[in-house]
């Protein structure tokens, strides 16, 4: 068990408690000294995550973008589910699947026609049925991609596409591959940026001017552009292009500011109380200042995830990545087979997918904004 | 201030060549080399591949390799397309040049432009329903799948409604039977406008001189910016090159107005913030407590200093408008450097891919002295420190 004695107290902790707390409330009615550290520690941790909660409650969009957020999970999670239980995996897998969903046309002449759902020229019927089809028959032709359908056996909820697969199961499919990858490359960037902006602020000097050089160059980068060059030279998948946009955003803008929110921790005194102590450097650094840096690289996670998503859909939206079926793959497909300018008249191969990028982007970017209003006051509401 | 452009460009030209040697790396990287692609055919025998590999210097030290490489991009040998194959790829850029720089700049003129007016406004009256709704759309412009925006935009405004045409650079049927080379339209047209813009500072500055009323210096901007206008449209439809010139014009609407949306939103929603931190200030208070007028408060004392977040965030929103150049050029069939890399990719061409993304290099580049510049015209601490 440890004790306050040991070495490892954060002397912030051991400090005025802050915002009216007891030390009583910290130790939960025992002596200070007769409490494990691990205890107080996340008492602390609790607190101070209560203290945030209560703050980002306030900002309704930062709740709706969470809310959001939230609903996207469900998503991501009912498709395995609904591919175990409900769903024919022949019918309904997002890249395998197929079904041509039989639809009835009334046959027209040809140039009369009048409502594309419903009728068919002569001509185009006699192509796809056979040659003996007349001029006011009702013929049941397999379509793709169907409109929405909520008869017979299998619903497509939202139509299938160009190639008959059901567009649900390729929006749910989808959206657990963007969190996978919107949390690889946050993660990465964070870990990246984190790191660096602690150890060039704490170091100062040298190694603080050859990476923060170094990030200018990262900054200057034209992002899209590299990572298309680098995609078509190498097969990309969503892991790999998640650590490669998480080391570029990382060593980049983002090392910047964590670095000077590092450099503001530096001059605190307990840093200089935990060097008298006996703290070596990188001790000083990931128990010290990291922990203080992290509320903010916290923020800057959820604008990664944002730019991450963004950036995968537009080099799926190019057909650039090694991957089965992603919301930019979908819109790619019908722009290929010529449904660029479909509009609204078939809506469910353009709306769902784009619209699903820009909802979870806009869902990350307004927890984030709402992180930002609490991290730093003089945003909030007066 | 000399002292300072002098490092900042020599800064630039430092990093630029870092750039350069990056994308060689990888180059470098990338499994086998170019010949591997040139001969993969297995009609053509081992010792044809050999001599072509000591042709492009592909036989010598890597040392050799890169130093070759630097120094034949700044003669600006950039090597041959492979898929055009009889043009070299400065030729090919140069052409695509022009179109991008125009996309580029009018888009990020409009949407800093529109921005930072909206910004100001919908700060200075906190808490209306315009405000809040701006937000929103803001933020929705900020994070919208751009891809799909823009083939929003080009179902609506082209197809649907019809106002403009459907992607390209120009109308076949206009131009057929032109006795001029669209090019050199493009660039008249460019050359004209530059004219335009200057004479429009020139008579920004003179009024500047002459009006000591901030409403009536106002006014008299608002006019000369419609007389500028109108004497560029005015002096381009007394021409015959009018319906060529109208024909361009008309097809670069809807992509430079699709990009700087998308554009537009960051740069309200920064200023809104940087406002809201400059009204704060004492100095506001001050001039509140003087009886300054509001909108004199609003436009010389907030406003001013409301710029300076804004003209870094232009740095940051240079790399997205290099990045949405390349979609908003693809979808739009618009013909400049991002369709052209993309195109290059596609078919693994290479050379031209890696002298696309050089020459965007420097763009980006260019743009970031462009907006330290700016920076420290804005901010003396800079000028002098």
């Amino acid at each position: 068990m440890t004790t306050v004695d040991d070495q490892n107290v954060h002397p912030a902790e051991l400090g005025v408690p802050a915002s009216g707390a007891s030390a009583r409330e910290l130790t939960g009615g025992r002596g200070l000294a007769h409490t494990p550290l691990w205890r107080i520690r996340l008492r602390l941790l609790r607190r101070s995550l209560g203290i945030t909660w209560g703050l980002f409650r306030q900002n309704r969009m930062g709740m709706f973008g969470l809310a959001l957020i939230a609903l996207f999970a469900v998503m991501a999670i009912s498709h395995p589910i609904l591919m175990a239980t409900v769903w024919d995996p022949a019918i309904y897998d997002p890249v395998d699947g197929y079904d041509a969903v039989m639809t009835e046309f009334t046959v027209v002449e040809n140039g009369a026609l009048t409502d594309e759902a419903s009728q068919i020229e002569l001509n185009q019927a006699r192509i796809e049925l056979n040659p003996m089809v007349t001029v006011g028959q009702v013929v049941t032709i397999p379509t793709q991609p169907a409109p929405p359908t909520f008869e017979g056996e299998h619903w497509h909820i939202l139509g299938t596409d160009v190639h008959g697969r059901d567009i649900m199961s390729q929006l749910l499919f989808s959206t657990r591959a963007a969190f996978f990858l919107g949390a690889v490359a946050a993660i990465t960037t964070v870990l990246i940026a984190t790191s660096i902006g602690a150890v060039a602020a704490y170091f100062g000097g040298f190694v603080d001017n050859a990476l923060m050089r170094f990030a200018d160059l990262i900054l200057l980068m034209p992002l899209l552009p590299v990572l298309i060059l680098l995609s078509a030279m190498f097969s990309m998948n969503m892991v790999i292009l998640g650590i490669m946009i998480g080391v570029l955003s990382g060593f980049g803008g983002v090392a910047i500011v964590l670095k000077s929110q590092a450099l503001a921790i530096k001059v605190k005194a307990f840093i200089d109380a935990a060097k008298v102590a006996g703290g070596s450097d990188w001790h000083v650094i990931f128990r010290h200042i990291v922990p203080n840096v992290l509320p903010l690289s916290f923020l800057f996670m959820m604008f990664g995830v944002t730019e991450a998503i963004a950036i995968e859909s537009t080099l799926s939206f190019f057909g650039l990545l090694n991957v089965d079926m992603t919301w930019g793959l979908m819109i790619q497909s019908a722009r290929d087979n010529g449904y660029l300018l479909s509009g609204t008249s078939y809506w469910w191969l353009l709306f769902p997918a784009g619209l699903a990028v820009s909802f979870l982007c806009f869902a990350f970017f307004l927890v984030g904004r709402g992180m930002d209003e609490v991290i730093n006051p003089r945003l909030r509401a007066r | 201030m000399v002292r300072f452009l002098v490092g900042r460009v020599a800064q630039m030209a430092v990093l630029f060549v870092v750039f350069l040697s990056i994308v060689w790396l990888m180059l470098q990287a990338m499994p086998g080399d170019i010949s591997d692609t040139l001969v993969g055919n297995p009609d053509i025998p081992l010792a044809t591949r050999f001599e072509l590999r000591e042709r492009l210097g592909l036989d010598q030290p890597l040392l050799n390799q890169y130093v070759t490489y630097i120094t034949n991009f700044f003669r600006g040998e950039m090597g041959v397309s492979f898929s055009r194959f009889p043009q070299d790829v400065s030729t090919v850029l140069w052409q695509a040049l022009p179109r991008t720089l125009v996309l580029f700049l009018s888009a990020t003129l409009l949407a800093f432009w529109l921005g930072f007016k909206t910004g100001k406004l919908i700060a200075w009256r906190r808490g209306a329903i315009a405000e809040k709704s701006l937000i929103v759309s803001g933020v929705f412009l900020q994070t919208v799948f751009y891809p799909w925006f823009a083939i929003v935009m080009l179902w609506l405004f082209g197809f649907f409604l019809g106002w403009f045409p459907i992607g390209r650079f120009i109308d076949s049927n206009v131009w057929q039977g032109s006795p001029y080379d669209s090019n050199d339209i493009f660039f008249a047209m460019i050359l004209s406008a530059l004219v335009a813009v200057v004479l429009y500072t020139v008579a920004r500055l003179v009024i500047k001189r002459i009006a000591n009323n901030l409403v009536t210096q106002d006014r008299l901007t608002t006019i000369a910016g419609v007389i500028t206008v109108g004497a560029l449209v005015g002096f381009w439809y007394l021409r015959p090159e009018w319906p060529y010139v109208f024909d361009i014009a008309r097809h670069t609407v809807l992509p430079v107005v699709t990009l700087a949306l998308v554009a537009f939103g960051a740069t309200m929603l920064l200023t809104r913030g940087s406002m809201l931190e400059t009204l704060g200030e004492d100095y506001i208070l001050t001039a509140r407590a003087k009886g300054v007028p509001d909108r004199v408060i609003r436009d010389r004392h907030a406003a001013r200093n409301a710029l300076l977040p804004v003209t870094t965030s232009l740095v940051l929103a240079l790399s997205f408008v290099i990045g949405g150049g390349i979609v908003t050029e693809t979808i739009f069939s618009w013909p400049g450097m991002g369709l052209i890399f993309l195109q290059a990719i596609n078919v693994s061409d290479i050379p031209l891919a890696v002298g696309a993304l050089s020459i965007t290099g420097v763009l980006a580049l260019v743009g970031h002295l462009v907006a330290d510049i700016l920076y420290a015209v804005l901010d003396p601490r800079i000028r002098i420190a």
